[in-house]
């Protein structure tokens, strides 16, 4: 019953009745209250902890849209362009040009005890090295005795050497895949795009979709991630949660010391609509304090970047011809209905408008038929939709997670090959969005992005893409604004939000803890905000020691 | 090495009755073990009492076959099949928004299989709505597409506008044959032919992937009267870069026939009354000379 009140240079609340602070108050692990000092001593006797005296704490970030995957990758060697901080705290450089690719491939090579053990790496981002595209020959240099594999940021494509092609028996000719570009020769150029193609080679280069699916030391080296970028509560947005899965998850994050709280998703997959809710119904009762199971992810589409995703007229910039349907629009109008009876949370990865577009048909026709008020369906990416659609997604409840990222990393592509220049420049409408009353997150899809709420924010608050060109500013949001969608607004579509979100009487005590003032930092300097660390419910976790 | 598995894939939109097809063949197989992969077990897709056992992904059926669900890894089940014995024809029924032409192209990833043909079921009491439906169109014209052969299915419950919706499909489908089924009675034969395919055909436009379209064209060859049918698909189908030929016509005898060709093969049948006259031409780009062809079409196809 002892109470703890955290002194801090400034706290800033998220709660509209006392958005400012300088004391905060708790006790077994929820909070009292937050004020001043004299107005937090009438609780009872307390100790006072003047660790975050010259810190700011916000309340405890929340990740509405990541994977644990994450911490799945930093297994292997990290290859991408930009700088990124690994869970132990090192920070890898980003790297230049294809060579210097090869020479941290060759180093990590060395690293190796067999001859022909496979080599993995990724983060892999060729668009920044010119035109050329990466081939077996490049990765040849490293080995031709051992498989070598490289995944790129996106996680769609993947790149071998020849070993490797050899090994899946892909080194010859006669495949006629869309994935699998060939060379003058015939063969392969080792570039596979997709999960077929890349399902051919991944077990021979070191992706085991074993691996990938339950593994145990991901999801510590997951938490670690988040304690650095002062996450409390992060998604992991589609996971199949087989039974074994559930009980590690289940184990791992009821230790003592696992500092965040997962929301994981049952991913719709080789189910029918009524299976789906059976599953979500089975699955939520074993929900525990730091793992909360029970709602569903479904896909309407692919991707962007990849021509998958499903747009409205006029299509793609570049001709390319609409993506796919990953899911009927029959089969997401049923298991809407189903869940919205059932009181199932659906979270749906729309990026095309026309998939936003069938994904808000079928919640309309659903609610006709189940009428559910506060339903927080949750649309994830939603990258395209325009101001129609947001007026729809306010009418209807539907909520927005959307992929600001996306401008930063691939903009400059949306701008010159996706989705053209007008497009590039609203996608992601946040301010629209907002201006429009539809609840809002952001998000970082890691391991497409790094996670990292504050980061995500920034790029809301700026939308600058990698080579600095500035796409929509009248979509840009306002710092405030921006620190609301990582924190209350992203709870809100996980329905967490009377529980996280903000610092007030009764939540949990959950803070990012920052040796920054965001407020005072500014928009333009938002991402280089330093992460102390965390607090999780009362328990204090610095990112040092993470 | 062992000759490759032929494989059929059975396309279609949702309830079309692809999996009532699949059942169909399971229980004509007449000692054809065939390997069933399908999108999922989450609908229950084969009759229980076709059912000997089942456990995990897999349901060994009657007569030898097998069953297996391969949700959204098919490299991984095609390689495992690929590990099993016993197994004389592959049948991949895809899920109702898969494109068939696409999942043709992944077993060209996988040693061991050859893509034998392409059958899409076609709901005849729903197929032109879906063609013309807001999401849907695209997805149901590049299944249609991708067909070498088209069941046009539930035909009993459409009364008289089957020969409507038939003749529709059949401008739709120039290349492939078109077939009228209720509740998918064909002969297993028929589904599981090996049907001519020239390397790289079966691609249709893909997301990000060359313009396979490009490689090829269609034309329409308009007869001045009648023409013998027999004599031009017999020299269509020895004609080298023609890949389909289709269309209405009026035979010798002044009687409206429906010619089909494939590469090697070609057949005369009787024609619906409605149908319209003109033979659809798919050739390889610049293999054939619509021009010279007309030529010889509007002379009467002399050798």
């Amino acid at each position: 019953m002892s109470i703890t009140i955290f002194r801090a240079r400034r706290i800033l609340t998220m709660n509209p009745a006392r958005p400012e602070a300088t004391h905060v108050a708790v006790r077994d692990g929820r909070i009292l209250g937050a004020g001043t000092l004299d107005e937090l001593a009438g609780w009872g006797p307390y100790r006072v902890d003047d660790r975050f005296s010259e810190m700011v704490l916000m309340p405890g970030l929340v990740e509405g849209h990541s994977h644990a995957s994450e911490g799945t990758f930093w297994r292997y060697l990290y290859l991408g362009r930009f700088d990124r901080t690994a869970p132990d705290g090192k920070v890898w450089s980003g790297l230049g040009s294809i060579d210097e690719i090869v020479d941290r491939l060759v180093e990590g090579e060395r690293a190796l005890a067999t001859r022909d053990e496979p080599l993995a790496g990724w983060g892999l981002d060729p668009i920044y090295y010119g035109s050329r595209r990466i081939d077996r020959a490049d990765f040849d240099r490293v080995s031709t005795t051992r498989p070598v594999g490289v995944m790129h940021a996106s996680g769609h494509i993947l790149n071998v050497n020849s070993r490797a092609l050899e090994l899946a028996g892909m080194l010859r000719p006669g495949i006629n895949h869309p994935g699998v570009p060939l060379g003058k020769d015939g063969l392969p150029t080792g570039e596979l795009k997709g999960p077929e193609a890349m399902t051919m080679v991944g077990g021979h280069v070191g992706f085991n979709r074993e691996v990938l699916a339950n593994d145990e030391p991901g999801l510590r080296r997951f938490a670690r991630l988040c304690v650095r970028a002062g996450v409390t509560t992060a998604t992991d947005l589609a996971n199949l949660l087989p039974a074994d899965a559930v009980a590690m998850m289940r184990r791992v994050t009821g230790e003592a010391g696992y500092p965040v709280r997962i929301v994981s998703l049952r991913r719709f997959q080789g189910l029918t609509a009524q299976g789906a809710i059976d599953a979500a119904l089975a699955l939520r009762p074993q929900s525990t304090d730091r793992l909360r199971l029970g709602a569903i992810k479904m896909f309407a589409d692919g991707s962007i970047q990849g021509f998958s995703a499903r747009l409205r007229w006029p299509g793609y910039f570049n001709g390319a011809p609409n993506g796919l349907w990953y899911t009927p629009p029959e089969t997401v109008r049923e298991v809407y209905t189903l869940a919205l009876r059932n009181e199932v949370l659906v979270h749906t990865h729309t990026n095309g408008d026309e998939a936003t577009e069938m994904a808000l048909d079928c919640l309309e026709q659903a609610l006709r038929a189940a009428p559910t008020p506060d339903h927080r369906f949750t649309l994830q990416h939603c990258q395209l939709a325009d101001a129609a659609q947001f007026r729809r997604m306010r009418r209807l409840g539907m909520c927005a997670n959307l992929f600001p990222n996306h401008h930063f990393y691939w903009g400059d592509q949306h701008y010159e090959m996706t989705v053209g220049p007008e497009r590039a420049m609203r996608m992601n409408a946040c301010a629209t969005a907002l201006a429009e009353g539809v609840p809002l997150a952001i998000h970082s899809d890691a391991p497409v992005t790094p996670l990292g709420p504050l980061f995500t924010a920034w790029c809301a608050a700026n939308r600058v893409t990698a080579s600095g060109r500035v796409l929509g500013t009248t979509e840009r949001i306002g710092v405030p604004d921006a620190l609301r969608t990582i924190t209350l607004g992203a709870a809100w579509t996980l329905k967490l939000d009377g529980e996280v979100g903000s610092i007030e009487c009764g939540k949990r005590a959950d803070f990012a803890v920052l040796q920054d003032d965001p407020l005072e930092i500014g928009a333009a300097n938002l991402k280089d905000v330093r992460v102390w660390g965390t607090v999780q419910d009362g328990r204090v976790f610095p990112a040092a020691e993470a | 090495m062992t000759a490759a598995r032929p494989v059929t894939v059975i396309g279609g939109y949702l309830g079309a009755g692809k999996t009532t097809l699949v059942n169909r063949l399971l229980r004509e197989a007449d000692g054809r073990r065939l390997a069933v992969l399908v999108n999922d077990f989450g609908s229950l897709p084969i009759d229980r009492d076709l059912v000997v056992a089942a456990g995990g992904d897999t349901i060994d059926i009657a007569g030898g076959c097998v069953c297996c669900a391969y949700g959204s890894d098919l490299v991984e089940a095609l390689q495992a099949l690929g590990r099993r014995d016993g197994v004389d024809h592959v049948v991949l029924e895809t899920s109702g928004v898969a494109l068939p032409g696409l999942v043709a192209n992944t077993l060209t990833l996988v040693p061991g299989y050859a893509l034998a043909g392409i059958a899409v079921v076609a709901d005849a009491t729903l197929v032109r709505a879906q063609a013309a439906d807001r999401y849907l169109a695209d997805t149901i014209e590049r299944q249609l597409a991708a067909a070498d052969l088209v069941l046009l299915n539930k035909a009993d419950r459409v009364g008289e506008a089957l020969a409507d919706t038939a003749a529709w499909l059949g401008a739709r489908v120039p290349a492939a044959q078109v077939v009228t089924t209720q509740r998918c009675a064909v002969p297993a034969d028929l589904v599981l032919a090996t049907r001519p395919r020239p390397a790289g055909d079966g691609t249709l436009r893909t997301p990000g992937a060359v313009d396979a379209a490009g490689l090829y064209e269609s034309f329409t060859l308009a007869p001045s009267g009648p023409v013998d049918l027999a004599g031009m698909g017999h020299r269509l189908a020895a004609l080298p870069g023609v890949l389909r030929a289709k269309g209405f016509l009026r035979d010798r005898d002044g009687a409206r026939r429906l010619l089909q060709v494939v590469p090697g093969q070609w057949e005369v049948t009787d024609a619906p009354p409605s149908a319209g006259d003109g033979l659809v031409v798919v050739a390889r780009r610049g293999a054939a000379d619509p021009t010279a062809l007309q030529r010889w079409f509007q002379s009467g196809c002399p050798d």
